[in-house]
């Protein structure tokens, strides 16, 4: 069952100039996109940097404050603060950030800072506030003389589980994970992937999941969405997205992936080329006159493309065979 | 002439001063480069392979840095050259691209000229025909407007337009190595996927020989002839690519492997190496330096000053700990 | 980039307009009018009340306000000093050309020694050189203004007689001479020295540390990788860069110097308008107090719009279109 709906989020952002700084025009960062988010599911975001992945997540944890559209939690409008705060919404929603460093306070020692989110949304005793504390650092597979050290003399694996330790501290019920690991080495990734995998299970999590890495997108992600200048080109379940991509952007991001695999490489260059060609011939099919987006139609019971006419689809796919 | 061999690596130690003492940071590191050839150095970031890069060409603060071994180019040991020494290989015969594209360019020049500028150096062009040059490189990089772009600062251009305005810089002398170190990691897939298709090709025209650097295996599988893993200062395996990925040995890279999320195990646990890559202080010299991150691994299986043992003819392994190798679920066997 | 300039500028004034009544505000708030100081035992309360009523000191404030403006609007006039019996805009005419004449020579003498020593301490650093910087600004700064201008007064005008204990200019010099021009030089130069070495130190340390911190930079390394030789590498990367910040500051430094001239220029008796400032509170001259403050906010405002213009100049990431 969904207990978060978006319909048509869109967030702009002025940009001023002129002799009286008026705002000139604006950036279209989030433009129009709609998604439900059920329990326990996991949900990629992939796109290019700028294609307005972060702003859709600020946008849900009420960070950024939308132009238009509606983010409705159980059915109950959460765009403005008061209402956010009657439900205990932000209780429920939290985010991680992708530069943890930058979101963590360097003068507040690591007690402070998980202790954070439970002092302002719960009244508990010093003693249960640090019991609570100690069993988060247990759960993120931290030490405890942890507690009392500074966030600069962690990791950059070790500061990533900080965050992920604040963000379930009031047992949510989603995270807006942003390029959780994209810093990240292989083998700390992995231990941050695992474990986010392991508290979804104990606690019925559900993620955002937003990346920039198909691989490891397609790894955690129950249902994907690619977005491309602040609109969804394509959307569906992880073998809809590998296995029949639709969209041209889509079939260039993942043509383009370096795949581990030292065998096949001169085949995968060669789609790269042909992918690529694809995409300037066929853009008009995908993007309007001003490069705009379509909106999704679907193509199959969970499977949506972004496409003005979806006869074409037909088209672009024999061109190809 | 395909096997011309352009540079030699022999015994190289970096070290880098903390107080009074040195610790290395590069610890005994030999290999060769070939001409057309592009050799990949890849390992968790604190492994040391910029540090490998650095210490070719001499880029190291001389005040708390000690650089030791052979490094032979063109018959010469460039080991102990003098700043003076190296400016005359540096940009004429080895082009450094680096990581971060905004970062490496000067903001207050155009980058025109700063594309002209190793011209200015390393060659007797004029002032109009280094002009010419610098609009034929970017061109050449796939740059659509070159007479505008080179009047443009860095920042107005794109994180895939710096990055081949770095590209002409490097190449702009045809050298004959290349070294680019982490040259795609800021960038994304699909700009990645184009610089890399650019590099190959420029090395198709100019026959240099490139060392890449990167943590990206997936980017060491498309475009590496040859693979050297680094671990904590040294090579632990060094192999064809092809071979290597067919037949990863030593501990670390089949470990690094087993860490991607793979495609026909979606979903599945992923292997996490315990532990951290250590610092330079901390890292122990004696013995097996993997080994406390495989601690199900009995001594035994390690040897004591663990060398590189050739397993075939381009493959080589550090350490005996390969061979009974296994990872810590799979039980002994 | 002019539009900006004229927009600047025309937002200026609101911020004179509400300095303007600040300053008024205050006239009215201390004590005492112009003609408390005429007040003699002899004087009768009826011949102030007149010249009260004379000078509309008895209107209603707003009214007072409006009148005062529309003098200094119409007819540039700022009142007349009850002190020195001429009309504050003469006064303060002359003074202003003094201090600013004063200000120039000692920004040149503060650039002509802290461009060579804070470059050089910088790219040696550690050296013998660097240290010797580092203890010449570890001294210019613990000593305070007026002690230095003391000793120099002391040691250099009185005990040496190189040069003159005080004033602009000596009698007998006839105006738009050469002499004329060298006896006003020749008195400045103490001060402007004073003011210099105070001046000098942030300006040193802050130069280098720029290019201590620029010879970190990763377009540095670059620049090292062509092989551009050392010198090359210092003049056309290194210096430029360490430079920014310093030319951003120029206007807010030349302000600087106009408001700090209050201590030089009354240690050596130099007619500017820091010395005209200090001697008209002392005599509740408030026409040209309050001259004198509009002025100061004016050149302020005037400081940090230079500041933004060569910012502009010197750094073409800055755009202001
Ligand atoms: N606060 C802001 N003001 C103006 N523009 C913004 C702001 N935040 C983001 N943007 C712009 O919105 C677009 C989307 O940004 P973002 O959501 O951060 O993208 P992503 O996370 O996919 O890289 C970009 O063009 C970015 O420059
Ligand atoms: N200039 C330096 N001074 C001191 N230590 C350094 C310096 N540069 C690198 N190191 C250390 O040397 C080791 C190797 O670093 P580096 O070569 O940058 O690794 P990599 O490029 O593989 O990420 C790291 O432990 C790093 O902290
Ligand atoms: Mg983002
Ligand atoms: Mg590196």
């Amino acid at each position: 069952m969904s207990f978060l709906e978006v319909n048509d989020l869109k967030v702009h952002f002025p940009v001023r100039g002129g002799f009286f700084n008026t705002i000139q025009d604006y950036v279209y960062a989030v433009d129009g996109v709609s998604f439900k988010i059920d329990e326990g599911k996991t949900y990629g975001l992939i796109g290019e940097s700028g294609s307005g992945k972060t702003t859709i997540g600020k946008a849900i944890v009420g960070l950024e404050k939308p132009t238009a559209g509606e983010i409705l939690y159980y059915g109950q409008l959460v765009n403005k603060k008061r209402l956010r705060k009657k439900l205990g919404y932000n209780k429920e929603v939290q985010m991680i950030f992708q530069d943890v460093l930058s979101s963590l306070d360097p003068r507040k020692r690591i007690r402070d800072i998980i202790a954070e989110p439970i002092r302002n949304h719960e009244k508990l005793t010093k003693e249960e506030e640090m019991k609570r504390i100690l069993t988060l650092l247990d759960i993120v597979g931290m030490p405890s003389d942890a507690l009392f050290k500074y966030p600069h003399e962690f990791s950059g694996g070790q500061r990533q589980r900080i965050g992920v330790a604040r963000a379930v501290a009031l047992n949510p019920k989603l995270i807006v994970a942003d390029e959780p690991v994209s810093a990240l080495d292989l083998s700390v990734q992995a231990q941050i992937l695992n474990f986010l995998k392991k508290i979804q299970k104990d606690f019925n999590l559900s993620y955002i999941f937003i990346s920039h890495d198909l691989g490891v997108v397609k790894h955690m992600c129950d249902y994907i969405y690619i977005m491309h200048r602040g609109r969804f080109v394509e959307a569906g379940t992880r073998e809809d997205i590998y296995n029949n991509p639709q969209h041209i952007y889509t079939k260039r991001l993942i043509a383009a992936i370096p795949e581990v695999d030292a065998e096949n490489r001169e085949e995968a260059r060669i789609k790269r080329i042909k992918v690529e060609q694809e995409y300037s011939e066929k853009e008009s099919i995908f993007y309007d006159e001003n490069g705009k987006v379509f909106d999704l139609v679907p193509i199959s019971d969970t499977h949506y493309v972004a496409i003005k006419n979806k006869e074409d689809l037909g088209y672009v796919e024999n061109s190809i065979a | 002439m395909e096997n011309e061999k352009i540079l030699e690596i022999k015994d190289l130690h970096t070290g880098f001063r903390f107080e009074d003492k040195y610790f290395d940071a590069v610890d005994g590191v030999s290999f060769s480069l070939y001409k057309n050839e592009l050799l990949a150095i890849v390992g968790e970031s604190g492994c040391g392979k910029s540090t490998i890069a650095n210490s070719i060409v001499g880029l190291h603060d001389k005040n708390h840095t000690r650089v030791s071994g052979e490094i032979i180019y063109d018959d010469e040991n460039v080991v102990n050259y003098s700043e003076e020494q190296f400016n005359k290989i540096r940009g004429k015969d080895i082009g450094f691209i680096f990581q971060d594209p905004l970062a490496s360019l000067n903001p207050l020049h155009r980058v025109g000229e700063q594309i002209k500028e190793a011209l200015i150096y390393h060659t007797d062009l004029t002032k109009e025909q280094r002009h010419e040059r610098m609009l034929y490189l970017l061109g050449r990089v796939g740059i659509v407007n070159p007479e505008r772009t080179a009047r443009q600062f860095p920042h107005e251009l794109s994180g895939g337009m710096r990055q081949r305005v770095l590209i002409a810089m490097a190449l702009s002398c045809k050298p004959n190595i290349v070294i680019a170190d982490e040259p795609t990691t800021a960038l994304d897939v699909t700009i990645q996927a184009q610089i890399l298709d650019l590099l190959s090709e420029l090395q198709n025209e100019i026959h240099a020989g490139i060392i890449l650097i990167t943590h990206d295996l997936g980017v060491v599988a498309q475009m590496a002839d040859r693979v050297a893993v680094m671990y904590a200062g040294q090579f632990v395996e060094v192999a064809e690519a092809k071979e290597l990925f067919r037949n990863p040995l030593h501990p670390y890279t089949r470990s690094l492997l087993h860490s991607i999320p793979q495609s026909d195990a979606v979903g599945a646990e992923l292997n996490v190496i315990q532990g951290m890559v250590p610092s330079l202080k901390n890292l122990s010299r004696d013995g097996c330096r993997f080994a406390p991150r495989i601690p199900w691994i009995p001594d035994s299986e390690h040897e004591k000053n663990p060398i590189l043992h050739q397993i075939s003819r381009d493959h080589f392994v550090r350490c005996t700990c390969w061979e009974n190798f296994h990872f810590e679920n799979e039980g002994g066997c | 980039m002019w539009k900006t300039v004229l927009r600047r500028v025309l937002l200026m004034i609101p911020q004179l307009f509400i300095l303007s009544i600040i300053v008024f505000a205050l006239g009215q708030a201390m004590p005492g009018d112009p003609f408390t100081g005429l007040i003699t035992p002899q004087t009768k309360p009826e011949a102030i009340e007149a010249l009260r009523e004379k000078a509309g000191l008895n209107n209603p404030i707003p009214v007072q306000y409006k009148d005062w403006m529309v003098r200094i609007l119409r007819d540039g006039n700022f009142g007349q000093s009850y002190t020195y019996k001429m009309p504050v805009s003469t006064l303060v005419g002359n003074r202003v050309a003094n201090t600013l004449w004063l200000s120039l020579l000692t920004v040149i003498l503060i650039y002509l020694i802290a461009i060579p020593l804070g470059i050089n301490a910088g790219r040696y650093q550690d050296s013998a050189f660097d240290k010797g910087v580092v203890i010449y600004n570890f001294i210019s700064y613990a000593i305070p203004s007026f002690i230095l201008g003391l000793i120099f007064l002391l040691v250099f005008g009185y005990k040496l007689h190189w040069f003159p204990t005080g004033g602009s200019v000596d009698l007998g010099f006839k105006k738009g001479t050469f002499d004329y021009a060298m006896n006003k030089l020749y008195h400045m130069i103490l001060p402007a020295i004073t003011g210099a070495v105070l001046g000098t130190t942030g300006t040193i340390q802050y130069l280098r540390n720029e290019v201590i911190d620029a010879k970190t930079q990763d377009y540095v390394k670059t620049a090292r990788s062509k092989g551009v030789p050392t010198d090359k590498v210092y003049s056309h990367h290194i210096f430029r860069n360490s430079f920014l910040p310093i030319a951003a500051f120029l206007g807010f430094t030349i302000t600087g110097l106009l408001s700090g001239s209050v201590f030089i220029e009354t240690i050596f008796s130099y007619p500017g308008m820091g010395e005209l400032f200090i001697s008209s509170i002392n005599s509740r001259d408030y026409a040209v107090m309050n001259t004198l403050v509009l002025l100061y906010g004016f050149l302020t405002l005037l400081g940090s719009l230079l500041s933004d213009i060569i910012m502009t100049i010197v750094d073409p990431r800055i755009r202001i279109e």
